[in-house]
C-alpha cells in the first residue's frame, strides 16, 4: 500500500488497517512518475491510499472513506517482527533501494525518543513535515502511537499557519520542524503561543539559530540526528552541547573513511552519509555530509544519482550535477544543485521536463548550463572546482529550474 | 454612425504594473533565479510547470511578502493554490490585503 494520505490523522488510520490485516506501507520520500513505475516494480500489486480528490498517482487507488472511522474494541496486538514499512533511498544506479522498518524496532526507537525529548504525557504534537518522511513518520505518527501523545491532522506550511495550528492545541505542545521552516518563522517575526518544545531535524541547525528560537519562543530546542536507513539514532540540545549522544544500544564505528551505525533499533549496520567524529560513551560531533550527498530541505539524494537519471535522458551526451557556490544560499538557508550539460538538440525546458519526470523537484538544477564539452580532466574525472569556475565564467543560455 | 474607433477610455493604467515587476524583482533576487524580473510572464503558474517554484521558492517568497508588504499568507485560507497561480494572482492578493 502506497500511504498518500496529506492528512497525518488519514494517514495514521491508515497505517493502523495496513497493520491489522499484514499489509505492508510502502513510504517513498518523493511521488514522481518515475518513482511511480519503479515502485510498480518492486510491488506489482501496489495500490494507492489517497485523500485527495485528483490525486495524480499512476496506480490503482483507493480513496480514504468519508464515513466516520468505527471504534475497534480492543486494541489489536501486533507481533514486533512483522513488518510495517519499506521506506526507500535513492541508490547511485537509478533504481530505488527499499528499507524494511519493523513494527518492535520502530516502537523502541520512538519509545527512547519520547524519553529523550523529556515529553509528558498527552502531548499534542503539531509537525511541518509529512508523515511520509522518516522524520515525520517517527516523529509525530509514531511517536505520538507509542506513547500516547496526540497528533494533529493537518501539516501547517506559512509560518502564520504554524502559529494558528499551534494555538488550536492545548498545551503541552510540541512543534516537530526543520531548520528551513524555523528558519522562516523566526524572519516572519511571528509570535507562536507557549510551546513546551521545538524538535529540528533533516538538516544541521545553525547555532546561532538554535539559540535565537529558545530565547524567541521561550521554549527547549532538541535536534534528532537520523537517516532514512537507520531511523532516529542521536539528540542533542544545540544550546547546551555540540555533541550528539546516541540512543542506548546504537554505536557508531569507524571503517577508513566511513562511519557505520548498528545495533540498537537498526535493521542493518548502516553506512552513514555524513562525516561523524567519534568521541566515546556514544557521544559525537557531525561535520557536515559526505561530498557526493545532497541533502535539500531534507530530501536525500547523490550527484551519483542525479547524474544518472540526467545521463539518461534521449539526446543528453553528456552533464553533471556540482554543489552550488555557497552565497547562492537563500534566506530559508537552502542551497541548491546546479548541473552542466551537453545536449545540443534540447533545450532547457526539455531538460528540465524530463527531469522532473525523474526526480524530486528540489534536486532541479539551479543554474541549468547549457555547455559544449565538461571540463572532464586526463583521467575523465570532473574536478569540481572545474564545474564551479565553469558555471561562474558561463555567460550563455542559463536558466532556472 | 461613425466608423471610428470610439472614444472609450483605455483602460487606466495599469495601477498594478509597477507593483508587479516590483515583486518579480523581489522573487528573482529572493531565489537567486537566473531570469530578468520583466520576463517573468504575469500571467505563468509560479509553481510546477510554469516558472518551476517549489515550496521551498513559496516559502521564501512568502517571507519576502510578509516582510515588504506585512501580508502574512495562510496556506488553510483555501486561497494559497491561487495565490500562487501566476505572478498577477500573487500581486492582485498582495494589494488586496497588504498593510504597509
Amino acid at each position: 500500500m502506497l500511504n498518500a494520505c496529506a492528512d497525518r490523522y488519514r494517514f495514521a488510520v491508515g497505517l493502523g488497517a495496513c497493520l491489522a490485516r499484514g499489509q505492508v506501507s510502502l513510504l517513498p520520500s518523493t511521488h514522481t512518475p518515475e518513482v511511480i513505475r519503479q515502485l510498480r516494480a518492486f510491488a506489482p500489486d501496489v495500490v494507492c491510499l489517497t485523500d485527495e480528490a485528483a490525486c495524480p498517482i499512476a496506480l490503482p487507488q483507493v480513496g480514504y472513506p468519508a464515513t466516520a472511522a468505527q471504534a475497534v474494541g480492543a486494541v489489536p496486538q501486533v507481533d514486533p517482527e512483522q513488518l510495517v514499512a519499506y521506506v526507500f533511498t535513492s541508490g547511485s544506479t537509478g533504481a530505488p533501494v527499499p528499507h524494511r522498518k519493523s513494527w518492535g524496532r520502530l516502537n523502541a526507537c520512538v519509545r527512547e525518543e519520547s524519553l529523550r525529548l523529556g515529553l509528558p504525557g498527552g502531548c499534542a504534537i503539531v509537525a511541518t513535515v509529512p508523515p511520509q518522511h522518516m522524520y515525520g513518520f517517527e516523529s509525530s505518527v509514531l511517536l505520538a502511537l507509542a506513547n500516547g501523545h496526540a497528533l494533529c491532522a493537518e501539516r501547517p506550511f506559512y509560518p502564520a499557519d504554524i502559529a494558528a495550528a499551534l494555538t488550536r492545541v492545548p498545551r503541552p505542545r510540541v512543534l516537530v520542524s526543520t531548520p528551513v521552516h524555523l528558519r522562516a518563522l523566526v524572519a516572519a517575526g511571528i509570535q507562536l503561543p507557549h510551546t513546551d518544545l521545538i524538535v529540528s531535524s533533516t538538516a544541521p541547525l545553525a547555532q546561532q539559530l538554535a539559540v535565537e528560537i529558545e530565547q524567541r519562543f521561550a521554549t527547549r530546542l532538541v535536534e534528532i540526528y537520523g537517516s532514512t536507513e537507520t531511523g532516529e539514532i542521536a539528540a542533542r540540545r544545540p544550546t547546551q552541547e555540540a555533541h550528539w549522544q546516541l540512543w542506548p544500544g546504537v554505536t557508531l564505528s569507524q571503517r577508513g573513511e566511513e562511519t557505520w551505525a548498528q545495533g540498537g533499533h537498526i535493521e542493518e549496520p548502516t553506512r552513514m552519509s555524513d562525516v561523524l567524529e567519534l568521541a566515546g560513551a556514544g557521544r559525537f560531533l557531525l561535520h557536515g555530509r559526505v561530498a557526493d550527498l545532497v541533502n535539500i530541505a531534507g530530501k536525500r539524494s547523490s550527484l551519483a544519482y542525479l547524474n544518472h537519471q540526467l545521463n539518461s535522458i534521449p539526446g543528453v551526451l553528456d552533464g553533471a550535477f556540482f554543489h552550488c557556490d555557497e552565497a547562492r544560499t537563500s534566506q530559508t538557508g537552502v542551497a541548491r544543485v546546479a548541473a552542466c550539460v551537453v545536449a545540443p538538440d534540447l533545450d532547457a525546458a526539455r531538460v528540465l521536463a524530463a527531469l522532473r519526470d525523474r526526480v524530486d523537484p528540489v534536486f532541479l538544477p539551479r543554474p541549468l548550463l547549457f555547455v559544449a564539452r565538461l571540463p572532464r580532466n586526463a583521467t575523465g574525472k570532473l574536478p569540481h572546482e572545474a564545474l564551479r569556475a565553469l558555471a561562474a565564467s558561463h555567460s550563455g543560455p542559463a536558466t532556472v529550474a | 454612425m461613425s466608423d471610428k474607433v470610439s472614444p472609450l477610455r483605455r483602460p487606466a493604467p495599469d495601477g498594478g504594473s509597477a507593483l508587479t515587476a516590483e515583486v518579480a524583482g523581489l522573487i528573482v533576487e529572493a531565489l537567486n533565479l537566473d531570469v530578468k524580473p520583466a520576463d517573468i510572464d504575469p500571467e505563468q503558474p509560479l509553481y510546477g510547470e510554469g516558472l518551476g517554484l517549489d515550496s521551498i521558492d513559496v516559502l521564501e517568497i512568502a517571507l519576502v511578502v510578509s516582510k515588504r508588504y506585512g501580508v502574512q499568507l495562510r496556506a488553510d485560507s483555501e486561497e494559497n493554490v491561487r495565490i500562487f497561480g501566476s505572478l498577477r494572482k500573487l500581486v492582485d492578493y498582495i494589494t488586496a490585503h497588504r498593510t504597509k
